[in-house]
């Protein structure tokens, strides 16, 4: 239930995500190792435009990158075809994005 | 063999788990998986369906689950298989099954030619014999995949084909894998466009069930891999 372009989208949302990961951890480990309480972290955050560059694009790539993992999986573990199978993936991909862009905001902008 | 009789278990028709049948077969020396079902047909149950040609693994036409792995049946020593005393004998997994072991075959090969897996030709009887550069890199790819014999084993053995019907499985992916590379094909487009559609390449896990089970010693999983990356490099190039 792959055609060629929901591989290829996978494929570049993974190589754009395998960055963003070990961003991601430093990041974890840096504001937990150096004690960082969470006034200060939104404090560094937030008006940040490269964090929000930064977590916006990881979110919009796990989006896309899972939405088509699920499709996979529910089609041949679940038996899903057809316009249900659009419907799950698509449904997936916006529910993560809305949950992750929420955040992202959150700590950025809001 | 500590038993003078085997205990084989053979499962029969359609709902093949749920009509198992036992026999008590006579062991011997050098006795292979189809030795064992030639015999429960000759002398206990002449009404026992199942197929086989050449007896020595290059017709294809005798896989079955044996023990619930897919085999070459003729050139599968029982005293490889024997669970103690016992084997279970079942048929090809992945295929419809007609009666007893024998499974029809149809939907496998017609995933072959929904992969394009034929050959396009390009020259008439006039033209002169097309010259193969056998050190070449692509004709080394395309010798690598050619040795199949479309036994269905590595089609059996796929989770993939059993999750997703319209997945057109690894033997045929490989055979469009080997056009791909024969310079004499001419279907390039043909065979990029039948492997990138649902069933296509792009649904392949890469766990290599195929290549760990094909008994001709053959690497499907790569030949996929292969299809990926030029499927990848076409779709990028007509981009540009
Ligand atoms: S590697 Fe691909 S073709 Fe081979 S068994 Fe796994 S999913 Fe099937
Ligand atoms: S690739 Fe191997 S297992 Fe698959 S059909 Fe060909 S010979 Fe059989
Ligand atoms: S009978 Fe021909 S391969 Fe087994």
């Amino acid at each position: 239930m792959l055609s060629l372009r929901l591989y290829l989208l996978q494929r570049i949302t993974a190589l754009l995500m395998a960055p963003l990961v070990l961003g991601h951890l430093a990041v974890i480990v840096y504001a937990t190792q150096g004690g960082l309480s969470a006034a200060e972290i939104l404090g560094r955050t937030h008006g940040s435009v490269p964090w929000l560059l930064f977590y916006g694009t990881f979110v919009f790539a796990v989006s896309i990158h899972a939405a088509i993992g699920v499709r996979a999986i529910v089609h041949e573990w679940a038996g899903l075809k057809g316009v249900v199978l659009e419907v799950v993936m698509w449904a997936t991909g916006f529910g993560l994005f809305a949950l992750g862009a929420r955040a992202v905001w959150a700590v950025t902008f809001a | 063999m500590t038993s003078k009789f085997l205990k084989v278990t053979i499962e029969r028709g359609a709902d093949a788990k749920n009509a198992q049948q036992v026999f008590d077969v006579p062991a011997h020396e050098s006795q292979t998986v189809l030795d064992v079902v030639s015999w429960v047909q000759q002398f206990a149950d002449p009404t026992l369906s199942y197929r086989f040609a050449c007896r020595v693994g290059m017709c294809g036409s005798c896989a079955m689950m044996v023990n619930g792995v897919p085999r070459w049946t003729c050139r599968t020593h029982i005293s490889k298989v024997l669970d103690g005393n016992s084997v279970t004998i079942g048929p090809l997994r992945n295929l419809p099954i007609i009666k007893d072991l024998v499974v029809d075959m149809d939907p496998f090969f017609d995933k072959w030619v929904a992969a394009e897996g034929m050959h396009h030709g390009g020259l008439t009887r006039d033209d002169p014999v097309a010259l193969v550069d056998e050190t070449s890199a692509a004709r080394i790819e395309a010798n690598a995949g050619i040795e199949c014999i479309n036994c269905s084993v590595c089609h059996a053995a796929c989770d993939t084909v059993a999750g997703n019907p319209e997945y057109l499985g690894p033997a045929a992916l490989q055979r469009a894998w080997t056009l791909l590379n024969d310079a004499r094909d001419e279907g390039r487009e043909a065979v990029l466009d039948a492997v990138s559609g649902k069933g296509g390449c792009h649904n392949c896990h890469s766990m290599g069930s195929c290549t760990a089970y094909c008994p001709s010693g053959l690497d499907p999983m790569s030949a996929i891999a292969g299809l990926k990356r030029e499927t990848t490099k076409s779709f990028l190039e007509r981009v540009r």
